[in-house]
């Protein structure tokens, strides 16, 4: 069947099996592999991506659920050229270690700081408490998430200003 | 003036974080390409024509096989190929060496010997194509009693696991023994006190957030064999793939691209990538194997499950005299641990610890079940952490009965700091250690005395608070290569350096980085040792056809082993630096002088020749009689092992009414001699702190009567997310190894080794004046209310 969605701002109409998973779709069809397949049972959210601005779990999302909406993966962060505010955060904070689930993470922490841009580090541990990393111990992923959310106050401060 | 130091001081700190040697936490150079989504993993990896593999496993866990059916699987659109024990039989495939010396199942042809045991293979143009036809292969089971622990392995009358194997009448697999019997049993006749342990460390599994697969790629044409493969040793893979499969070694080339986590589950050949790589070279097309979670945690290398039941004699001044250890321990269906060929229970004799203890007898005995095979690494060195594990345990059982705190118990007995080079009674030589310093600043941290006050009162009050500690010390970084090897292979590892003409540099590498930040790190190593910035060096490791030979990165031994070669390798580099440097200022090679990326004649310091000038002179204008170009290789076989130790101490407060058990705090004092990187030691031990959480309070894989494996998934086997890992407060003491060129040791899985017992530690601390000595990991809140209740407390 045809499916048609805007990916990164790129709008794509592909014919999928309806069986097919998002992360596949992504990943298979679309060839875009920063979307990662961790654990298959939405646990672990390495698969995770923003849609309509909302993180989800693409593994556990069928491809026609996609019609009509927004994506946005790992690959659609940086813009222009610029890194995002998080991806800053991730490498100056040493936010990731193996990477695996790194872009996950990011986008999980770019949706929180959008919806709660003064986080406490209670609200991001339990933000991102859907996503599982096994190298860093998320000690330096809740500073990675703070900075860009100090990043972005900055920004919007200097914008005010 | 002031100002002037001022002002050369900070120019002289720009200077150094500009080089980013050796103490700068430098930014990882390996971020960008992850921070974009371009990390490149196995399953990223797509080659034209390729096919899809997937594995049709037991559903028991011990039964003969009378039969497989394919037909319905091979009658789907799309499928190429199903693949059987039979098949791989006729072309002596079927068993597969392990890294133990013992043989493996690659696809069952005569038994099933545990639940996800590799039955047969599914080959299809797509993976969904493959999925489906895999639930179609119709095997024939007879099911036989299923033996689910090692006491039920070695009771007399046992069903025989291995009855394939010519002379294996029982379950049986080695009997191994280590320092002095009768040594330790006069200190034991003598002792004023004996204290005795007896605890179980469950089996967990690593689970790196990626699984375990490949892409083999096979052309018949060339002969040409290229595995992409989730490998934390691709040379040793690459000999061993020449002698499983007899293909010629030249022809193979292993590519292990970026890895998402290992933690020593990326260290075996499993049966996936032998069937993918048989299927390639019969099909005459690419094949992918990608695990999926279940696969990865029901049949991979599991870690621990070992049974430890030992005693501590003591003499009358409370000083420990002897040490004796039995081991029982599960090594699954097959013999297929990790570990150097001459030591059957790994290196856990360094069970001695931290303390003085004079003699030590080790006794292990290993057992055929019914479960996974594995006894690998779950971030552990060789059976370390069961070491540690237990030492730190019966240190903390001592301290009770000797009605000491814990600290004290420690201090009156820790390896003094002048007693290094010390020889423990099980035959280590230690390298260089101050115990008593880092527990000194772990105390400090914590503001221990005012916690045990705390305690005090609230123990009067009837609440429930502990303390834990665990002073750990690790044996990491193996060689020497006569003393350890795997399967044959010595345990050296090696650096190639290549210094360009414009004075940029490549540096290949024998091990692997599976998130380490290799990249930085050993670039760093060669910033200090030649004066080329880290930016400009350039690091590759995990390509057979473009780095050097070396074991691989496991067992916390790539700074060790790895960094020592790169930096001996640099040093050589420096020294023909030398050479031409005497030429370009028509000086003596005995008159010049090198220092941070500089040469000068001596006594004429401003007169210089930069390592970028010379590295342009070693391809332009070299001296008669000297060769070209400014490259080296160094295989590095070290003299001992690194020994990095260290004081963890944890906070936890208990609900009595629900058994919870809350981190309050978790202060961790590491001392693994120089930091390359601080920032990466810290994320490393980040990560070993919350694996160590893990496993004390949630991480598990068991079974049932029927050898059903509990814990398949992640909604069953628990991994910490950032809300139920504890805050973690990091300290340090620098302890430099006299022995690595840098005087750096390992550090990756310290925190992996000494982190469960201060845990588990602390919540006995809490429950000890109740009577209770000892809970099993993983301390679940229905575990500890159990204990609770058997001891009459209630809410």
């Amino acid at each position: 069947m045809k499916v048609t969605f805007e990916i990164n701002g790129t709008e794509k109409s592909v014919d999928v099996e309806p069986r097919t998973l998002v992360v596949d779709l992504i990943r298979t069809k679309l060839g875009m592999t920063g979307t990662h397949i961790g654990c298959d049972t939405s646990n672990c959210g390495a698969c995770t991506v923003l849609l309509d601005g909302r993180p989800v779990k693409s593994c556990t999302l069928l491809a026609p659920m996609l019609d009509g909406k927004k994506v946005t993966t790992v690959e659609g962060l940086a813009a222009g050229g610029k890194l995002d505010a998080i991806q800053v955060g991730f490498h100056a904070e040493h936010g990731l270690q193996c990477g695996f689930c790194t872009p996950g993470m990011m986008l999980v922490g770019k949706a929180l700081i959008e919806a709660n841009p003064h986080p406490t580090e209670d609200e991001i541990r339990w933000g991102i408490s859907g996503n599982i990393c096994r190298c860093t111990g998320y000690m330096n992923i809740v500073k990675a998430i703070q900075h860009a959310a100090a990043a972005n106050a900055a920004e919007n401060t200097a914008g005010v200003a | 003036m002031a100002v002037d130091t001022t002002e050369a001081a900070a120019a002289a700190e720009a200077a150094r974080q500009a080089m980013g040697g050796i103490g700068v936490s430098l930014a990882r150079k390996e971020d960008a390409r992850f921070i974009h989504g371009q990390g490149h993993y196995v399953d990223d990896v797509v080659l034209p024509g390729m096919l899809h593999m997937v594995i049709v496993r037991s559903p028991h866990a011990h039964a003969r096989i009378k039969g497989i059916d394919s037909s319905a699987a091979m009658a789907i659109p799309g499928v190429v190929a199903v693949v059987t024990g039979e098949l791989l039989a006729q072309h002596k495939l079927a068993w597969m060496p392990t890294l133990s010396g013992d043989t493996q199942a690659v696809l069952a042809t005569d038994k099933v010997r545990f639940q996800g045991q590799e039955v047969a293979c599914v080959i299809a143009e797509t993976k969904y194509i493959a999925e489906d036809a895999a639930q179609l292969v119709s095997v024939d089971y007879e099911p036989l009693q299923a033996i689910t622990t090692p006491q039920q392995a070695i009771a007399p009358g046992a069903i025989v696991i291995r009855d394939e194997k010519e002379g294996q009448t029982d379950n049986k697999i080695y009997h191994w023994e280590a320092g002095d019997k009768d040594a330790t049993d006069a200190a034991f006749a003598r002792a004023a006190k004996v204290v005795s342990l007896e605890t179980f460390y469950p089996r967990c599994h690593p689970s790196p957030l990626e699984t375990c697969g490949c892409v083999a790629d096979l052309n018949p044409v060339t002969g040409n064999a290229t595995i992409y493969m989730t490998s934390q040793a691709p040379h040793a893979h690459r000999t061993l793939f020449a002698i499983v499969a007899g293909l010629p070694e030249e022809k193979i080339r292993i590519i292990s691209p970026d890895l998402g986590g290992g933690f020593g589950n990326k260290v075996p050949i499993y049966p996936g990538y032998v069937v993918a790589t048989a299927a390639s070279l019969l099909i005459g097309r690419p094949v992918k194997w990608i695990e999926d979670r279940t696969d990865n945690l029901i049949s991979t290398g599991f870690a621990r499950d070992y049974y430890m039941d030992g005693s501590v004699a003591i003499d009358e001044n409370g000083k420990f005299i002897g040490l004796r250890v039995n081991l029982l321990s599960d090594n699954g269906a097959f013999f297929a641990d990790a570990q150097p060929s001459k030591f059957k229970a790994g290196l856990f004799h360094i069970v001695t610890g931290s303390y003085d203890i004079p003699a030590a007898h080790i006794v292990a005995n290993g057992a055929y079940t019914n479960k996974a095979p594995g006894g690998v690494a779950y971030r552990c060195s060789f059976r370390v952490t069961e070491a540690s594990y237990f030492i730190e345990r019966l240190v903390e059982s001592a301290a009770v009965e000797l009605g000491q705190d814990p600290v004290t118990t420690r201090l009156n007995n820790f390896i003094q700091p002048e007693a290094f080079p010390y020889k423990s009674a099980s035959g280590f030589e230690y390298d260089s250690g101050n115990y008593p310093a880092a527990m000194k600043v772990a105390l400090d941290m914590l503001g221990y005395d005012e916690l045990r006050k705390e305690q005090a009162e609230k123990r009067a009050k009837g609440e429930l608070m502990g303390i834990g500690v665990a002073s750990f010390t690790e044996v990491v970084g193996a060689g020497k290569g006569k003393d350890y090897d795997i399967a044959g292979l010595r345990m050296f590892d090696s650096a190639e350096l290549r210094v360009h003409p414009t004075g940029k540099a490549i540096l290949k590498l024998g091990v692997m980085s599976q998130g380490q930040g290799h990249e930085t790190t050993f670039a760093q190593i060669v910033a200090e040792e030649l004066g080329i910035p880290a930016s400009d060096v350039e690091v590759r490791e995990g390509d057979t056809d473009n780095t050097p030979f070396g074991l691989g990165t496991y067992a916390s031994r790539s700074t060790p082993v790895g960094g020592a070669a790169t930096a001996v390798v640099a040093r050589k580099l420096r020294d023909k630096g030398k050479i031409i440097a005497a030429h370009l200022f028509e000086a003596d090679v005995a008159d010049i002088e090198f220092a941070k990326g500089k040469y000068n004649v001596k006594g004429s310091p401003d007169n210089v020749k930069t390592i970028q000038d010379i590295a342009f002179a070693a391809y332009t204008n070299i001296p008669d009689g000297i060769e070209a170009g400014l490259e080296g290789v160094t295989y590095y076989d070290p003299p001992n092992m690194t020994f990095p130790f260290g004081t963890y101490l944890v906070v936890v407060d208990i609900d009595k009414g629900t058994g919870q058990v809350k981190v309050r705090r978790m202060v961790a004092v590491d001392d693994c001699g120089v930091r390359i990187n601080p920032m990466i030691v810290e994320g490393q031990i980040h990560g070993g702190l919350t694996e160590g959480f893990g496993i004390a309070f949630m991480e598990l894989i068991t079974f049932d009567d029927e050898g059903n494996c509990i814990g398949s998934n992640f909604m069953d086997y628990l991994i910490p997310t950032a809300w139920e890992t504890p805050r973690f407060e990091l300290g340090q003491t620098v302890t430099p190894s006299p022995h690595h060129p840098i005087g750096a040791k390992g550090v990756g899985e310290s925190a992996t080794v000494g982190s469960p017992a201060a845990y588990v530690n602390a919540v006995i601390d809490a429950l000890s004046h109740l009577g209770i000595t000892n809970i099993d990991m993983p301390i679940t809140s229905d575990k500890v209310w159990a204990a609770l209740r058997s001891k009459g407390v209630t809410e």
